[in-house]
């Protein structure tokens, strides 16, 4: 197997792409709340200064001004750190956005805990609970600069609702060029037949490195990046977790209410039961340190993913034993 | 604490944070400079506190509302002996409670911040309880300009003004730069003074990185009895070290070594200055 060749952050990708975009259509705004240069929108700022409404450090207006932009006909994406746009921001997220279905494009940067030592009030562990839990708002999280673009490409004429999770660490390149990309359509990155790892976001490229740590053990696993968690792509879940013996899902969330909460409660009630675990941030106050030592603690490594995955299919094969 | 010897803290304090910043390699350099004479005034002179006894009943209060100037907090509350100065070292590390924001893990702090905003309201409660127990303690806290655009400031504030907490002393950071830039062009504030007078705040202006005007004032609270006070201390951001103050860039640019050099032997300069300027004073 080749090793995965390295990209760029996908946050950069995301400005970069949408740069391309708002040069072409000066009705593309984004919406800043001092997050200009978390964003990595300097650039887009010097370049088109009248297509960036600067709000100051007031997220719940940022989501308030964005929906009302956008029911003027802008295409209109409001850029701020995860942790507050869907903390600060959620109530106007719930009513001005997804209720009034105003189609604004939040997007959430330096999700999950990319901010690492920074701490739990920069962490988002709990973005994407909340918004499954709100009607009428699609969700998307790219695992790789790909997906990134795409995803960026295709929500400008997206007509609902949508948020965008990024990370700010550099990612490595999981597709070849010319995979389709669709939201609501899972895409598989690698085959295999025993253990399925649904991830996504920046989890999914530690679920393919795990992918091939196991082969090397003998074991073979299937990848799936998740990167839409609405719509949501019931069916290639379910014909996964129906030919394996075991799905450990993975994620830079909660494990209460995200993607594990999700896999698991469409399998359960499709009366398909494959051995299941849930990976991501258990309900405790989270370790403290870098994205990386945080996700070394709770196991969300190429080495924890494999392990977790043979302990599961070891409990399969001493209960057909 | 006498003025002469505060003078020397806040250089020892400076020289603590940068060190502590460049160790890490993450911090935010210019705010916790810009505020770093406010939090010596308080706790060496103002306050009313026991390192051995954080959790003291009648112990005033400070808030660190502008959670992310972590670095000057901790370098102060380690000076004063709440914690052993060697957990500085640990600062960002692996299972450290001395992460990048305040939590009330760390002996002497009140309340967990780094999201901007939500200070004024839990001093605000802090302030209130003391009111409803007759207690005479005061809370403190301190906001950053940019902070101010949070709408959930000046909810506070109004509840502040409509309590009649006089035992409230909120202090603005006026180092008039946020991430982005000056804060007049991101999201303008001013007047501030007058806005804060409209909300029912005695207001007060002072060189907030003056030590004497900053222990003078603090000692003519309570400015009107049954208002809340407020302090808009003009500072400058990066306070101390020529390449760092009023730069933008440097909101949380961590210092390299040459860099780190460089500012302690400005600061060492600063010291030997501070001493002989009070060896004429007291040979005269
Ligand atoms: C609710 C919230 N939004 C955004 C941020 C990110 N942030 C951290 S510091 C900062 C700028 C703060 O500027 P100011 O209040 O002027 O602080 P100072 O200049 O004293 O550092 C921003 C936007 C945050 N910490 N909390
Ligand atoms: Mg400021």
């Amino acid at each position: 197997m080749q090793p995965l060749q390295p990209g760029s952050p996908n946050q950069q990708v995301f400005s970069d792409t949408l740069l391309e975009l708002a040069q072409r259509d000066r009705n593309v705004l984004v919406v800043t709340s001092d997050s200009r240069g978390s964003g990595r929108l300097v650039a887009f700022g010097k370049q088109l200064p009248a297509q960036v409404v600067e709000v100051g450090i007031a997220e719940q207006n940022l989501v308030g001004v964005a929906a009302g932009l956008a029911s003027a006909g802008k295409r209109v994406f409001a850029v701020s750190p995860a942790c507050f746009l869907t903390a600060r921001g959620l109530e106007q997220i719930k009513n001005d956005v997804a209720y009034s279905d105003q189609p604004v494009k939040l997007v959430g940067i330096s999700a999950g805990v990319s901010y690492g030592a920074l701490g739990t009030t920069h962490h988002s562990l709990h973005d994407l609970a909340v918004l499954q839990a709100f009607n009428n708002i699609d969700i998307v999280i790219p695992a790789d600069n790909f997906e990134t673009r795409a995803a960026v490409e295709a929500a400008i004429d997206h007509p609902r609702p949508l948020y965008l999770r990024l990370g700010k660490k550099a990612m490595h390149h999981l597709h070849a060029p010319g995979t389709p990309f669709t939201i609501g359509k899972a895409i598989r990155v690698r085959r295999g037949d025993e253990v399925a790892l649904m991830a996504t976001g920046e989890t999914v490229e530690i679920a393919v490195q795990s992918a091939e740590l196991l082969a090397a053990r003998g074991v073979s696993a299937d990848v799936l990046s998740i990167h839409s968690l609405r719509p949501f792509d019931e069916t290639e879940v379910l014909e996964t977790a129906r030919r394996v013996q075991a799905v450990v899902t993975v994620e830079e969330h909660s494990v209460h209410g995200g993607l594990g909460s999700r896999v698991a409660t469409l399998l359960m009630q499709a009366g398909v039961t494959p051995a299941l675990r849930i990976v991501g941030i258990p309900d405790e106050y989270t370790y403290t340190g870098s994205q990386q030592e945080i996700f070394a603690h709770y196991g969300i490594t190429p080495d924890g993913l494999a392990t977790t995955a043979e302990v599961l299919l070891e409990g399969r094969r001493v209960l057909t034993r | 604490m006498q003025i002469a010897e505060l003078e020397h803290k806040s250089i020892q304090y400076r020289k603590t944070i940068l060190s502590s910043i460049a160790q890490a390699g993450a911090g935010h350099t210019g705010g916790s400079l810009s505020c770093t004479d406010i939090l010596n005034v308080l706790y060496n002179r103002v306050m009313r506190i026991d390192p051995h006894d954080p959790t003291w009943a009648e112990r005033d209060r400070y808030i660190h509302s502008k959670g992310h100037s972590v670095e000057v907090l901790y370098a102060v509350l380690a000076d004063k002996g709440f914690f052993p100065a060697e957990k500085l070292a640990t600062m960002g590390r692996g299972g450290s409670h001395w992460v990048g924001h305040p939590t009330r893990k760390v002996p002497g702090i009140e309340q967990n911040t780094g999201a901007l905003g939500h200070g004024l309201s839990v001093a605000v409660g802090m302030a209130l309880a003391a009111k409803q127990d007759n207690r005479d303690y005061r809370v403190f806290t301190l906001m950053g300009d940019g902070e101010l655009t949070e709408g959930s400031v000046w909810e506070a504030s109004m509840s502040a003004a409509f309590y009649k907490l006089d035992n409230l002393v909120v202090i603005i950071d006026r180092n008039t730069l946020q991430i982005t830039g000056r804060t007049e062009n991101v999201m303008a504030l001013e007047p501030l003074a007058d806005r804060f007078t409209a909300f029912g705040y005695a207001v007060r202006t002072v060189d907030g990185n003056d030590i004497a005007a900053l222990v003078d004032i603090f000692a003519q609270t309570p400015f009107e009895p049954g208002k809340p006070n407020l302090i808009i201390a003009r500072t400058t951001k990066g306070k101390g070290v020529s390449f760092i103050e009023d730069a933008a860039e440097w909101h949380h640019h961590v210092p390299t070594a040459t860099e780190l050099e460089r500012a302690l032997a400005e600061l060492d300069q600063a010291e030997q200055r501070w001493q002989e300027r009070y060896a004429t004073i007291a040979t005269r």
